[in-house]
């Protein structure tokens, strides 16, 4: 009886085998001129909200360059897989994308899981450009490029901006410990309010396993007197914090990084008035009057029935930073053996004037790029003034 | 006499299923035929089959479950790593590297001590929350601490895990817990399993062969774990969190309690599954979750149970005529 | 001053925990299985509640009966078609089934209401409650109340009614009960009936606590609830309540005093300590030997 259950699995082993050998197999032979970007993120789980929209952001930005005749006429594909956020699964993911033909990689949308990419497109020696993972060391190989800020960069600019505006006099730190993003913010962050001698009151931490009730941290900050509330996280927590604040009477400014954008939408009509006065540093503001970027919005909020946030805007961005890189590089020819290379060249000799600034790069990979710091007035974003 | 070479001929099977599954797959690299997609597959394939194989010792053999396997996995992955990454100037890969696994299942094996002598005179689900609580609580520490890189995780350890490399692994972790199983420590182990009582007035030492299973099982997950670390280039504790002891559960209670070829099939095809089905895309989580239910039901329903039956006596019935 | 708010606020998170951990409990007590999916059940009645209120716009009391019924009808189901067929299984396998599930219920919701997290209405709007300088949530006041009632409530339903005797009889012994004329799989079917309706309540409670769900919302609690009831000795009624009371005490106290980042470390190292002083948690019952 238990030789045959085995035997069974056995056999139901070898199908799924030969399931996989098809499911690869079966994407080998692409048209010529179709250039394969593939990228990979979180699309169930917790963090599936981020990869989602990471994919939704970069399918728009191809749709349109498709639509316009494609790039020096290639067009472009997207082929985008679930890594659930680990590096492991995401080191599968990027093998599944290698064998359907990926030119160009997206690296993943996690900073983990593209830590563990970086190694893999280093082998290949592809062009990896990530839209959103935002650890030091996911550019860490010459041919790793992304498109949002490096935590180190966020915390120490949110520092200087704190001090030169002088936001508030008493400055309360409020952090995800188990999440690398916000962690790492936060130490760069403390490290330059020291050096400009910031008065941090209090720092406060939450992690994954207890990320509903802060009570508790909230209470902290009440008594500590801050009149400012730093808060390097994303906005699905930031929606948490901030309703459970004001709950508890907390009078403080909020102010968040690029992560929180979203938190208007997230907070919905019925919280609008909790919103308000709420300060954050972003290179992407979806409210903006901005052309371009009133055109982003719109035609995303056509397709997918959503605000993009700001992983949609860094993919969006990410794609047309690949189509400026073909150009820049002459790209005529899929198959050119020089592709890589020449892609890889260019990234350092052009500029993209996208939806989240106007970026060149250099050979760290890093983008330079200035976030715009703005408030919510009213249910939307505006540019901060003193 | 004859028992104990029926057991030693199903373990030949065993080892003969791997050898010959490993040759294929080498067949196949070498000749091109293995797509990138099912090489990157190896290693996890082989890390999920050390890590079945020896948490079976614990639930299937000795009959406690154990939710914080994957506690014992992260440990021996960051001593392992953190090994290899101050040897590696030092030492060359060909010694540091099995090194490295042998630290990382030693600190395992000690964690596997200081959890198991306490805990292991709680039963059934209480023995469960408390290896889930020590799982978790391993993850805390691990994302607070600053020398296992903290929630960013840890960098920079060599990629030295190779299939073969990992291949080894696997054979060695079938010969030491398939020996175990049949020798005279495992069936005191069994005896604990199907009556403790009875087995404590036959004279067995209940502690000391609980504790055996359990630190055995916790030495071969940190094997696993280190295997594990130097397959990817960050490692972190996030990914060691009670889904992945139930991951591993899962691939245990599949293969069948007790069965460590059961665990090893079930390895592969549950590591298999979720890649395979990623042409299903956004249904991906859905059908592998309808998965794990049919699977359940179907061996429990008593239609399969006889068609095991029908074909079980087929089998029985060729397997007679071979022998006479 | 501090601490008393702070052991409120512990109170307010314990009374959530406790409400999750009764059905729990209750579920495990009668047909002795640990049902994983039980959080993610929390989820699917929060987010009935979004459905009739934010997108239906039916009054909220409408959308939690609603919610009750549909998470009665979906417990129901789920022991009928995943958990009936195990019965003579091992607990093993029933688990693994209900980890299935819980998956599933994950994976149905994100494709149903996508990956993000969904506001909450206001079910529960009770004004806090002022104490000196002390301030009471109103929310914190109707859980910890409701959890209160729910224990009475189930501890009368099952020491003297009918029911819940042959609920007794069954936990005791299903094939003893069924020669004694109970229908066992009545009673296994009431049991998650009622486990299935006490986590709609706790998901209505939940979601108007913290104001937003999503589809892995239910994961968490659900562990900590579980944790709750082991605490407190799994199987029984007031152990939940106290577990969960405890659990949250400690998990806010440690935040307040001993460390944010390590609060979940210390609370399930305090977890340990428990069970390896009562092998049974705080109120169970002890395990027979059978020689």
């Amino acid at each position: 009886m238990k030789a045959m259950k085995k035997t069974v699995s056995l056999v139901l082993a070898v199908v799924l085998c030969m399931v996989c050998f098809a499911g690869c197999k079966k994407n080998g032979g692409s048209d010529e001129q179709t250039l394969i970007i593939g990228g990979s993120g979180p699309l169930t789980g917790d963090a599936a909200a981020y990869g989602i929209a990471v994919q939704n952001g970069a399918k728009l930005a191809i749709d349109e360059i498709n639509a316009a005749g494609g790039v020096n006429g290639i067009k472009l594909t997207l082929k985008f897989e679930d890594d659930v956020c680990d590096p492991a699964t995401a080191v599968n993911a990027y093998a599944t994308l290698y064998d359907a033909g990926t030119k160009v990689s997206l690296g993943a949308v996690t900073s983990g899981a593209c830590v563990a990419v970086t190694e893999e497109v280093k082998k290949d020696g592809m062009l990896m450009l990530t839209p959103s993972a935002s650890q030091k060391e996911c550019t860490q190989y010459d041919n790793c490029f992304r498109v949002c800020f490096m935590d180190p960069d966020q915390g120490t600019y949110a520092a200087e901006f704190m001090a030169e505006h002088k936001i508030g006099t008493k400055v309360a730190v409020l952090y995800d410990s188990s999440s690398d993003y916000s962690k790492g913010i936060y130490e760069t962050f403390m490290k330059k309010a020291a050096e400009l001698g910031l008065d941090v009151v209090t720092e406060q931490a939450f992690t994954d396993q207890s990320k509903t009730d802060f009570s508790v941290q909230l209470q902290a900050i009440k008594n500590s007197g801050a009149d400012v509330l730093f808060m390097p996280f994303y906005y699905q927590e930031a929606a948490l914090v901030i309703t459970q604040a004001e709950a508890a009477g907390l009078d403080v400014t909020y102010f968040g990084v690029d992560g929180m954008d979203g938190i208007i939408e997230q907070m919905g009509e019925a919280n609008k008035e909790m919103t308000e006065g709420i300060l954050l540093l972003t290179p992407f503001v979806a409210s903006s009057t901005d052309e371009k970027i009133a055109s982003f919005v719109k035609n995303y909020e056509a397709a997918y029935k959503m605000t993009p946030s700001q992983f949609a805007a860094d993919a969006y961005d990410a794609i047309y930073t690949i189509k400026a890189a073909m150009e820049k590089a002459e790209i005529a020819d899929v198959k050119d053996k020089e592709l890589n290379a020449k892609l890889i060249d260019a990234m350092t000799k052009i500029e993209v004037d996208g939806v989240t600034g106007k970026m060149t790069w250099d050979a760290n990979g890093e983008p330079t790029k200035s976030a715009q710091a703005v408030v919510i007035k009213d249910g939307a974003y505006v540019e901060y003034a003193d | 006499m004859m028992k104990r070479k029926k057991t030693s001929i199903k373990n030949y099977i065993t080892y003969a299923i791997a050898l010959g599954a490993f040759a294929v797959m080498m067949l196949l690299i070498a000749t091109g035929n293995a797509t990138r997609h099912l090489q990157s597959m190896l290693v996890p394939i082989c890390i999920n089959i050390v890590l079945a194989a020896s948490l079976n010792l614990v639930v299937g053999v000795l009959g406690e479950l154990s939710l914080g396997h994957a506690g014992f996995m992260s440990v021996g992955a960051y001593a392992g790593c953190l090994f290899s990454l101050y040897m590696q100037e030092i030492l060359p890969t060909a010694v540091r590297f099995p090194l490295a696994m042998l630290v990382g299942g030693i600190v395992a094996a000690v964690f596997g001590v200081l959890v198991g002598v306490p805990v292991l005179r709680l039963k059934g689900d209480y023995l469960a929350i408390v290896t889930l609580a020590f799982g978790e609580i391993i993850r805390s520490i691990i994302i607070n601490l600053n020398f296992t890189g903290g929630a960013a995780g840890l960098k920079g350890t060599p990629q030295d895990a190779t299939f073969p490399a990992a291949f080894i692994v696997v054979m060695i972790t079938l010969v030491v817990i398939l020996n175990l199983v049949n020798s005279k420590q495992g069936r005191a182990i069994m005896s604990l399993r199907d009556n403790t009582i009875a087995a404590e007035s036959c004279g067995i030492h209940v502690s000391y062969y609980k504790l055996l299973a359990f630190v055995v099982a916790a030495f071969f997950a940190g094997v696993a774990g280190a295997l594990y670390g130097h397959n990817y280039s960050i490692l972190t504790a996030s990914t060691f969190d009670y889904n992945k002891s139930i991951e591993i559960l899962v691939i245990v209670v599949l293969g069948g309690m007790g069965s460590i070829r059961g665990s090893m099939i079930a390895a592969v095809v549950m590591t298999v599954l979720p890649e395979a089905l990623r042409f299903m895309s956004d249904y991906r989580m859905l059908i592998y979750a309808l998965v794990l239910i049919a699977i359940m039901l179907l061996n429990a329903s008593p239609a399969f149970s006889k068609l095991k039956g029908n074909l079980k006596k087929l089998f029985a019935g060729r397997r007679g005529r071979e022998e006479a | 001053m501090d601490f008393l708010s702070n052991l409120i606020s512990g109170l307010s998170l314990g009374s959530i925990y406790a409400l999750i951990a009764l059905g729990y409990t209750m579920v495990y007590g009668i047909a002795k299985m640990l049902n994983f999916a039980h959080g993610d059940i929390i989820m699917v009645g929060a987010f009935t509640v979004i459905v009739c209120v934010n997108m239906c716009g039916l009054p909220t009391w409408v959308g939690a009966i609603l919610s009750v019924l549909v998470c009665v009808l979906l417990g129901v189901v789920i022991e009928r078609v995943a958990y009936k067929p195990l019965r003579k299984s091992p607990p093993l396998t029933v688990l693994i089934t209900a980890i299935g599930v819980s998956y599933l219920l994950q994976s149905l919701a994100q494709l149903v209401f996508g990956s993000g997290l969904h506001s909450f209405p206001k079910v529960v709007s009770i004004p806090p409650v002022q104490l000196g300088e002390l301030t009471i949530k109103g929310d914190a006041l109707a859980t910890l109340a409701v959890s209160a009632l729910i224990m009475v409530a189930l501890t009368l339903f099952i020491g003297k009614t009918r029911m819940g005797k042959a609920m007794r009889a069954v936990s005791e012994d299903k094939d003893a009960a069924e020669l004694m004329g109970i229908s066992v799989n009545k009673t296994i079917s009431v049991t998650f009936a009622i486990g299935s309706a006490l986590a709609a309540v706790a998901g209505i409670f939940y979601g108007s606590t913290y104001g937003f769900i999503g589809p892995y919302t239910g994961s968490m609690p659900g562990i900590k609830a579980f944790v709750a009831a082991v605490f407190g000795g799994i199987g029984s009624i007031p152990g939940a309540m106290i577990g969960g009371l405890a659990l949250g005490i400690i998990e806010n106290l440690s935040k307040a005093y001993i460390s944010t980042e390590l609060s979940d470390a210390i609370v399930f190292g305090v977890l340990i300590v428990v069970l390896l002083l009562k092998p049974t948690g705080l109120l169970g019952k002890k395990i027979k030997e059978k020689v």
